[in-house]
């Protein structure tokens, strides 16, 4: 009897740490839509109102106007989809290759790409700005698409976790059937990993949309800026339209917010693989 | 081989030979293979990582800027920056962040986890809450949390005001700057926590039980089985939060226009890495600051996959 008592208390205990948590994680959340809903007058109140009176849209209206903010959709929209799609086309390749292929320099090819996991981009940084200068793609967002082409050293790193615990059977079974490797791959390996392969698109979708240092180097010209670097723009010239700002801010995390939603599981099962294989 | 050859006269070493050979060539062919697969990761990694690596350690010893190719000036830069007090300042607060930032997020983090996985009704939505944050884009965040934080109208000070505390003045301030950065950056830790809940979820079940039985207390059974099953989980996590922590951009940069204010207690050092390199064309200068950053990650690494034999369990291993 008494141990359930005990464990009834510690149940307790975490509801009600995670009330306290899921407040700390909620309320900006909801201040950040409240603020966007609200009018001028109402923002600079003191203290703080939380429900909008009036509601009103007219913020959302105001602030694409205010900055040619479907552009920037746009934008961001054309270089996420193409690098998430370079990057779901060549991690997953590579990955098999170090996780199922038996090859000479596999282990130090390896080595060396959890070696580059750890370089920081800031190393490599000005070196490649430099490359892109000099080929003329600095002021495009070729700079930002063409090397998710050539894999991305984390995403590869996980895909391969991902293949290792996969069973040799099935493709040894493939083997002896005469299939060549890339059937193997494309056929049968491919479709087992797709829970890692939308992870890895996930990631990088994500990591590409919400981006900022890439842009805010390689994008020049202002009819390119993606909505991180829009609003980073705005946030220095008109730092007090805090209703505008807000509604921005929004608008730029809906999207995301709903792909989480359509995709929560494939969102789950990717960021576990990659903490615990 | 062929000495070997001369020697079979068995019908089974003449076989065993046989094989021998055959497994050679599907290594060799699958070697093949794999290179073909891996080809556009070597490609890749030529040009967007050897390359400007070696190029970066080349640039880090002249005083190249875009606009002049510079000269070969050895360690010049080097000796410079370990005269440049703002070269200091941003590694001191990057060391600042860093050193409060990793082990809250892995307590916090774990705590959340653990909290979460007592299969408290209402899990599922607790999750997403947490995860929430972990989707709005970095700058966003900023900007939120500058509006959140502001010490006229922020709910932040207008909560603390209900309460009875004057809130600081946050970003404008020395003291206040930084922490206000850990606890923007704390929100965002929703990703870690999902990582904890499937180690968690990972630990076998039976292992509690034969802890129940031999009447362990939650404490024990936290201490003894549930943290040093976690440990490979909590290495990961601090491994990518010790990067992290020190390539700290987006978020002070956004708030502060790119200047670090107050004071500078907001430049961090990879800031003042891209002012030197993109505002003042230092180029030479700031990959010698680049290189230093990555001398310093590989070091702290190491000491953290060196140290992970002591401390880190794998189940069946």
């Amino acid at each position: 009897m008494q141990p359930k008592v005990k464990h009834n208390l510690l149940r307790t205990f975490a509801h009600l740490g995670l009330l306290i948590a899921s407040a700390f994680f909620l309320v900006p959340f909801l201040w950040m839509v409240s603020t966007s809903l609200k009018p001028v007058t109402q923002i600079f109140t003191y203290p703080p109102e939380f429900i909008p009176n009036p509601f009103q849209w007219s913020n959302y209206i105001e602030a694409t106007e205010y900055i040619p903010f479907f552009t920037y959709l746009s934008n961001t929209t054309i270089i996420t989809v193409f690098s998430t799609i370079g990057v779901v086309l060549s991690c997953p390749l590579v990955a098999y290759s170090f996780a199922k292929l038996e090859w000479k320099g596999r282990n130090t090819m390896f080595i060396i790409t959890i070696a580059v996991m750890m370089i920081p981009m800031q190393v490599t940084m000005i070196p490649l700005f430099l490359l892109f200068n000099k080929i003329g793609w600095v002021g495009t967002p070729l700079p930002l698409i063409v090397p998710a082409f050539f894999g991305v050293p984390f995403s590869i790193f996980l895909m391969r976790q991902f293949f290792m615990g996969l069973p040799n059977t099935l493709r040894d079974a493939a083997k002896i059937d005469g299939a060549s490797e890339f059937r193997i791959y494309w056929q049968i390996m491919l479709p087992l990993a797709k829970p890692a392969v939308l992870a890895v698109g996930l990631f990088q979708f994500m990591n590409v949309w919400t981006d900022f240092i890439g842009p805010l180097l390689y994008l020049t010209n202002e009819s390119q800026y993606t909505l991180s670097l829009g609003l980073q723009q705005f946030q220095s010239q008109k730092g007090t339209e805090w209703g505008l700002m807000m509604a921005v801010s929004t608008m730029m995390t809906v999207p995301i917010i709903v792909l989480f939603f359509f995709m929560q599981r494939t969102f789950i099962q990717g960021i576990t693989f990659s903490g615990i294989k | 081989m062929k000495n070997k050859m001369n020697q079979a006269n068995h019908f089974s070493a003449t076989a065993g030979i046989q094989s021998e050979m055959k497994r050679k060539s599907k290594i060799a062919g699958s070697s093949l293979n794999g290179w073909l697969f891996a080809l556009p990761w070597v490609i890749g990694l030529i040009l967007f990582y050897a390359f400007p690596l070696f190029s970066s350690i080349y640039f880090s010893f002249t005083t190249y800027s875009i606009l002049s190719p510079g000269e070969f000036i050895g360690l010049a830069n080097y000796k410079q920056l370990m005269n440049d007090g703002l070269f200091w300042q941003s590694i001191y607060n990057t060391i600042y962040f860093a050193v409060f930032f990793v082990p809250l997020s892995i307590i916090i983090g774990v705590a959340l986890a653990m909290m979460l996985n007592m299969k408290v009704k209402g899990m599922a939505v607790y999750r997403t809450i947490f995860f929430l944050p972990t989707l709005v884009p970095h700058v966003a965040l900023a900007v939120l949390w500058m509006w959140l934080l502001n010490p006229g109208f922020g709910l932040v000070n207008g909560v603390l005001d209900a309460i009875g505390i004057t809130g600081p003045n946050w970003l404008g301030s020395v003291t206040w700057s930084k922490p206000s950065l850990i606890l923007m950056s704390l929100w965002a830790i929703g990703q870690p926590v999902i990582i904890y809940l499937a180690g968690l979820g990972d630990i076998p079940q039976e292992l509690y039980e034969a802890a129940d039985v031999d009447g362990a207390s939650w404490l024990q059974k936290t201490f003894k089985v549930t943290l040093p099953l976690l440990t490979p989980v909590i290495f990961f996590n601090l491994v990518m939060g010790a990067i992290g922590a020190f390539q700290q951009f987006t978020l002070p940069y956004t708030m502060t226009q790119g200047q670090g204010t107050p004071d500078n207690s907001l430049t961090f050092y990879v800031m003042y890495l891209y002012d030197n390199a993109f505002k003042y064309f230092k180029m030479g200068y700031a990959s010698a600051m680049a290189w230093i950053l990555f001398i310093v990650i590989m070091l702290l690494t190491a000491v953290i996959f060196l140290s992970s034999r002591r401390w880190v369990h794998y189940q069946g291993r």
